[in-house]
């Protein structure tokens, strides 16, 4: 992993852990950092993320908020505009909706309307996702909503040593950031974290595996999964694919995907969100204007299909998502074609 | 009107200095002149857009005398002229905006009577009704949390505006936390071409107070002395720390919701020059010049002098340059900006 530390000490932990040893590190370290959401308090979340941080913090940085989300992420701007530096919390991705205006409207616009005179130093975590049975409601993948809006920085990392690094640089920047946490990696994805304060730069791809037959472009939970396909596919079937981890959506690295598909010649985009006007629409956009005659094969998205979620039932859920299998098909093809 | 004190015949003035008094006129004649002002231009084709005030001068002149300069913030809504003169900004400050301007503000990127100024104590606020109302409660919550006595947040919006869940979700938290927060509704009885009875059931805007755990009160914006003592009441609260209320002014908008809108296609001349009779302006004159604090010829300079000020304002506001087409890629993130990395 390409994790750079001074530090020579690590230590193992999931994804959580990660986000919630992060979040400890800014408290511990920044009086003006508050935490709100629904439940973080007592409860320390949903997902126990912030568990025991009222005890020590108290309640004036660490606020249990009403089920109010428009208000929540409108409060944490106004507190971002008078010197705070607000990590707000939505539940889920899929209760971020009433709130759309606060983040699109006035957080991304703030520094641009006022001309630079105000702005809006603002963390806005949630976590997104499906493979956990969450159903219609607990399973949204939102990062095309929001891409879109110039103003807004869009993370989704996949690895406990990224969640670290990356959620320490959106709580240092000065511009409004959507941090996505993917649900069904909190737990099982475990990794080296190093110890101490480290940061990592939005818009710097990860290579997780070199190839020279295919470049997949993925982030999130299915980085996981198409990495496991392509070192089975290298194992048992001697095809060679690179897979690079995007890490941050906006800004994205244009200099990593490019030079990969430059090298490899084809490019398969991998994402659990909608496949229509999805991110992979993007690259393969930004991939058609600048390395259209590096191409060996027509650019390929494997995403989710054009239907409003995933359901509940075990079928449904699985129809909608992409498997390892399902990916190392799409591989082959890509590769043979 | 202003009210007699009934034991010695004086005006109630609320501790106001008869400079005070002589400055809330001002305020007021100011308001009125830069509001004809934005509509004039406009009807020149000079400016594509304006946004007016003409009803509101009593109330925000009122208002903005209960403000504390260099302490207080303001988080105010489009139709604030007086208001943000009240607090410190100057005619060619307003000007500026209504030319939009380089030099503006928020540089021209606005809406006019879109103001801001970290050094006037003035959030930036967009367009979106009610989406400024949690960021008056975020910076109310960031001055509790920092301890900082005597300060307070006043935040302002149509009666209109109360219908949106921002405003109910803002009441709701600045209760909660006992916020130093003072929540005024200016209720000039219409949200564009809406009125009262269609927006609400029940028209009484400050009686919702009560419903979320803080006190409410209603005065009458036509007269900016009764404005200040309410707002300056309610500011107090906060500022000792015994959290927000909420405070409803009423009055009436006597133009048309902006340039862009006719509002004879939703009322009717004879109604809006009925209610012209309560105009503040004249009566506020009539007052000051009834209890002696100025003579009719000091009535007369001022509104001179406040025509003086606002032509001067114009030509210089109007002398300065655009925006350059180069300064739409500007102020987007904090450094230089490349989506694509
Ligand atoms: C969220 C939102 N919806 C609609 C509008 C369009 N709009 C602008 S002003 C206005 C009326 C507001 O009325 P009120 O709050 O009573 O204030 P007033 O203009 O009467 O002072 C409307 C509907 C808007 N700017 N924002």
């Amino acid at each position: 992993m390409a994790v750079s530390s001074s530090s020579a000490t690590s230590t193992v932990m999931n994804n959580v852990e990660a986000v919630r040893a992060t979040l400890y590190e800014a408290l511990k370290n920044d009086d003006r950092t508050v935490i709100l959401g629904e439940d973080v308090g007592a409860r320390g979340n949903v997902f126990l993320i912030t568990k025991d941080f009222i005890n020590e913090f108290g309640p004036q940085r660490i606020i249990d908020t009403p089920i109010a989300e428009a208000s929540i992420v409108g409060i944490a701007v106004g507190m971002a505009m008078e010197g705070l530096r607000p990590i707000a919390e939505i539940q889920f991705a899929d209760f971020i909706y009433p709130a759309f205006n606060q983040i699109v409207g006035e957080a991304a616009k703030t520094r641009y309307r006022s001309n630079g005179e105000y702005t809006c130093p603002l963390v806005i975590r949630t976590p997104y996702g499906g493979g956990v049975r969450g159903a219609l409601s607990h399973s949204v993948s939102i990062e095309a909503l929001f891409y879109h809006v110039p103003g807004l920085k869009i993370v989704a990392p996949a690895f406990p040593a990224d969640v670290k690094g990356l959620l320490n640089t959106a709580i240092d920047d000065n511009d409004p950031v959507l941090f996505l946490e993917h649900k069904k990696t909190y737990r099982l994805i475990k990794g080296e974290v190093p110890d101490g304060h480290y940061t990592i730069p939005f818009g710097k791809a990860n290579v997780l595996k070199e190839g020279t037959q295919l470049t997949v472009v993925s982030y999130g939970l299915y980085v996981h999964w198409a990495l496991e396909a392509a070192q089975k596919l290298q194992l048992e079937e001697g095809l060679s694919v690179e897979v690079i981890d995007l890490r941050s959506i906006r800004p994205m690295d244009k200099g990593a995907i490019l030079r990969s598909v430059e090298k490899t010649r084809k490019l398969l985009v991998i994402h659990e969100d909608n496949k229509f006007g999805g991110i992979g629409a993007e690259i393969s956009a930004m991939v058609a204007e600048n390395a259209l005659f590096h191409l060996d094969a027509p650019i390929r998205r494997l995403c989710a299909p054009d239907v409003p979620a995933m359901g509940y039932a075990l079928p449904l859920e699985e129809e909608y998502m992409s498997s390892p299998a399902e990916m190392a098909d799409a591989m082959r093809e890509m590769v043979k074609f | 009107m202003a009210k007699t004190d009934v034991k010695t015949g004086r005006l109630e003035r609320h501790g106001l200095s008869d400079e005070q008094l002589r400055a809330l006129l001002r305020n007021m004649l100011l308001q009125r002149q830069l509001d004809n002002r934005g509509f004039q231009l406009n009807r020149q084709g000079k400016v594509p857009f304006a946004l007016g005030s003409e009803g509101h001068e009593a109330l925000q002149a009122g208002a903005a005398m209960a403000f504390n300069r260099g302490k207080d913030i303001l988080a105010p809504y489009y139709r604030d002229l007086g208001l943000c003169l009240g607090i410190g900004l100057s005619p060619y400050e307003i000007l500026l905006s209504i030319f939009a301007r380089a030099a503006d503000h928020n540089g021209g990127r606005q809406f006019p009577n879109h103001y801001s100024s970290k050094a006037a104590g003035l959030m930036s606020f967009s367009s979106i009704l009610a989406a400024h109302i949690p960021h008056a409660v975020g910076a109310a919550y960031a001055m509790k949390y920092r301890g900082e006595k005597g300060r307070a947040v006043l935040v302002t919006c149509g009666d209109g505006t109360t219908s949106e869940g921002e405003w109910h979700e803002s009441m709701n938290f600045a209760a909660i936390h006992k916020l130093p927060l003072v929540m005024l509704v200016e209720n000039n009885e219409w949200a564009i071409s809406t009125p009262l009875e269609k927006q609400m059931a029940q028209p009484e805007i400050w009686k919702r107070a009560k419903g979320y755990g803080m006190p409410g009160a209603r005065f009458n914006g036509f007269d900016p002395i009764e404005t200040y003592g309410a707002v300056k009441e309610a500011m107090d609260r906060a500022r000792a720390g015994e959290g927000p209320s909420l405070v409803e002014g009423t009055c009436y908008r006597y133009l048309a919701h902006s340039t862009d809108d006719n509002d004879m296609t939703y009322r009717t001349k004879e109604v809006v020059q009925e209610r012209r009779k309560n105009d503040p302006v004249p009566r506020f004159e009539a007052l000051l010049v009834e209890y002696g604090v100025m003579n009719e010829k000091d009535v007369e300079t001022m509104r001179k002098d406040v025509l003086r000020e606002t032509n001067e304002a114009t030509d210089a506001a109007e002398a300065q340059p655009y925006p350059q087409a180069s300064d739409l890629y500007t102020h987007i993130y904090e450094g230089a900006w490349e989506p694509w990395q």
